[in-house]
């Protein structure tokens, strides 16, 4: 500590504070410490271009991402009983349940964890349930247990597949053993779809944790994981309390899940579009479409369109658009 | 049999204590002392009934966790005749922090799973502590199924701190397991009774007891997290776990409240440790009732019953 420090430093400071700078203009990757431009990490779906670390994304983000064109309609969830235990920890659960509000309403105007939406992939009208791990880190309560069963039911009114993408810690502590009745009543919501004859997948991305791996988003018909995404029960340090023992390299990891089979596919976030594009096709549109396309006709198009940089899902190689219902 | 009692039971542990000391003297034929004996029983049950109406939820887990509690074997031991254990998941191991098998019980032929702590630290560790793995769930799956294929009723009686925590279990898929548990449980087209004879641990509980009716013992707990996990993640200090327990609201009462169980049943005077075989016909004339009520329906209806009992949950009876 000198003079210089002393008196040239807060100057700097005052100058430099004055400035109107936005806060969110740099992100700092939480995996090799590199500074993003925000810029930069929105073209390249937040996913850092120096390690290719997948950032977490907000829900709206995410459903930007995957229906066609970023078109899609939201539908209104239903209202549930506002903290039924009166919890309250070193804070408030209502307080707790208010701050997340109000941050949620200025991002994405949603009330909890879980956005619900529909439109089309690759063509295919789609519903998507996404949650958002800003919400008290995605946590399950009554909100986004009704949630699910409300995305369920809408898929099963459309004749539509239901993606469901989970970023999450777990149940809500806050809701106690309200939270833990979410595990029935979503494995209760996805098992109508599935009943319904309509495909159910997850997307299981950075993190899948707790009571939604211990219920719905392990019960897919294809599990698509983020590259890295900690998919798993219980948490590392439990487990490590547990078993007194470092933990294998890689444990929990997306990767480390396809090798024990608890996964289909992993894929990077560039990829997902495209990929979930394709199955949903693959599932949805069974026979042969009424227009007939000569087979070298698709591969070339096909070709084409898996050489840009982001695949537009398959629309090339669907003629003909043929929804479940027609199939039925 | 040596007695072990509770940080809150220590002026009744005295009293206990004195009358066993006189029941001693009273066997060497010294002295009689037989109305001094009642006067003292007196006072203990009136101590008792006062402790146990109103225990906090912090007591109620420990009463939960009593090791002389009954367990799983106790009820095996008291409501069944030809109880035949049926081992292993047929994917990979036989789990013993699971058991499971049929029995004959009260005349019914039935399936009956739960989950063994173990009464002692060579049984404790044979059973895990009553942490399953997921071959656990995965027989668990496998013997419902069964019960459906021959029309049996399913018993289930819970009693763990969770599902096991540990590397092979994630590699194995603990969370598929129990996912899947829970799917069967909503999915057969017997009647499935559930009670909750100990601790209700989270996923590891709920994989058991998605069923037609779900009691609790009066002094059991059933939550989302335990107290201490609970503690050191929203207070980061697991020594809060008493405050954790309160807000948790995991008694049998006030999951009642929140209509989250069907009943609840009594225990004996002073915790089901002091009687076991009180304990053990109170379940049983539980299950009974309910393997009455619900085994006549139609297959069809039982499951729907049950499917849409855990969907409108949480819809009405919360303020």
């Amino acid at each position: 500590m000198n003079w210089l420090t002393k008196v040239v430093r807060p100057k700097i400071r005052a100058l430099v504070g004055k400035k109107d700078v936005p806060d969110d203009l740099w992100y700092k990757c939480a995996k090799c410490a590199q500074m993003l431009f925000h810029k930069e990490l929105e073209e390249n779906l937040h996913v850092c271009h120096h390690c290719g670390h997948h950032l977490r994304l907000s829900a709206v983000r995410r459903l930007d991402m995957l229906f066609d064109d970023g078109a899609y309609n939201r539908i209104e969830l239903p209202e549930v009983a506002v903290d039924p235990l009166k919890f309250k920890d070193r804070k408030r659960y209502t307080d707790r349940l208010r701050d997340a509000q109000a941050n949620a309403v200025k991002q994405n105007g949603g009330a909890d964890a879980v956005i619900v939406a529909h439109g089309t992939i690759g063509g295919q009208k789609s519903v998507i349930a996404a949650f958002d791990f800003g919400f008290l880190g995605g946590s399950m309560g009554q909100a986004v247990g009704e949630a699910l069963i409300a995305a369920a039911q809408l898929a099963i009114v459309q004749r539509a597949p239901l993606i469901v993408i989970p970023s999450t810690g777990g149940a809500r502590m806050q809701e106690g053993i309200l939270s833990l009745m979410q595990l029935p009543r979503t494995v209760l919501a996805v098992e109508e779809v599935r009943e319904a004859g309509l495909p159910y997948i997850v997307v299981l991305t950075d993190p899948t944790t707790g009571g939604v791996t211990a219920s719905f988003a392990m019960l897919g018909d294809i599990h698509i994981a983020e590259k890295g995404a900690t998919i798993g029960f219980a948490g590392k340090r439990v487990i490590k309390d547990t078993i007194r023992t470092e933990l294998p390299e890689g444990f929990q990891r997306a990767e480390y899940m396809l090798e024990h089979g608890m996964v289909d596919i992993v894929v990077h976030r560039k990829d997902l579009r495209g990929t979930l594009g394709r199955i949903i096709d693959l599932l949805v549109r069974r026979t042969p479409s009424a227009e007939i396309v000569p087979l070298d006709a698709v591969a070339n198009l096909g070709a084409e369109n898996f050489k840009g940089k982001t695949p537009t899902v398959g629309s090339a190689l669907t003629p003909v658009s043929q929804d479940l219902a027609a199939d039925d | 049999m040596m007695r072990s009692f509770l940080n809150f039971e220590k002026p009744i542990a005295e009293l206990e204590g004195k009358i066993d000391e006189l029941r001693r003297l009273a066997d060497t034929g010294e002295m009689n002392i037989a109305e001094e004996i009642s006067k003292l029983q007196t006072k203990v049950d009136k101590q008792l009934r006062a402790t146990y109406g109103k225990l906090s939820a912090w007591q109620k887990v420990q009463v939960a966790r009593h090791p002389g509690r009954p367990h799983f074997s106790d009820y095996i031991a008291a409501l069944t005749t030809d109880f035949t254990p049926l081992a292993g998941d047929r994917l990979f191991a036989e789990d013993n922090a699971l058991q499971g098998g049929i029995a004959r019980f009260r005349g019914f032929s039935a399936v009956i799973i739960g989950n063994e702590k173990g009464y002692d630290t060579e049984s404790r560790v044979k059973h895990n502590f009553g942490m399953a793995r997921p071959e656990g769930y995965r027989k668990a799956q496998r013997l419902m199924q069964t019960a459906e294929r021959f029309g049996l009723p399913v018993i289930t009686l819970i009693d763990t701190s969770g599902a096991y925590p540990g590397v092979g279990a994630e590699e194995r898929g603990q969370a598929e397991a129990i996912a899947k548990s829970i799917q069967t449980c909503l999915d057969i087209k017997t009647p499935l009774i559930s009670v909750v004879i100990g601790e209700g641990g989270s996923g590891g509980a709920i994989a058991l007891a998605a069923g037609n009716s779900v009691a609790m013992l009066e002094h059991s707990v059933y939550s989302v997290i335990s107290p201490e996990g609970c503690a050191s993640i929203l207070w980061r200090d697991g020594a809060h776990a008493s405050e954790a327990a309160e807000s948790l609201k995991l008694t049998a009462q006030d999951l009642k409240r929140m209509e989250v169980i069907d009943a609840i049943i009594d225990e004996p005077l002073g915790g089901a440790h002091r009687n076991v075989d009180d304990m053990t016909a109170r379940v049983g004339d539980y299950i009974e009732a309910q393997i009455r009520e619900f085994l006549p329906l139609e297959p069809g209806v039982l499951r729907a019953k049950r499917r849409e009992k855990f969907l409108e949950m949480g819809r009405t009876g919360l303020h």
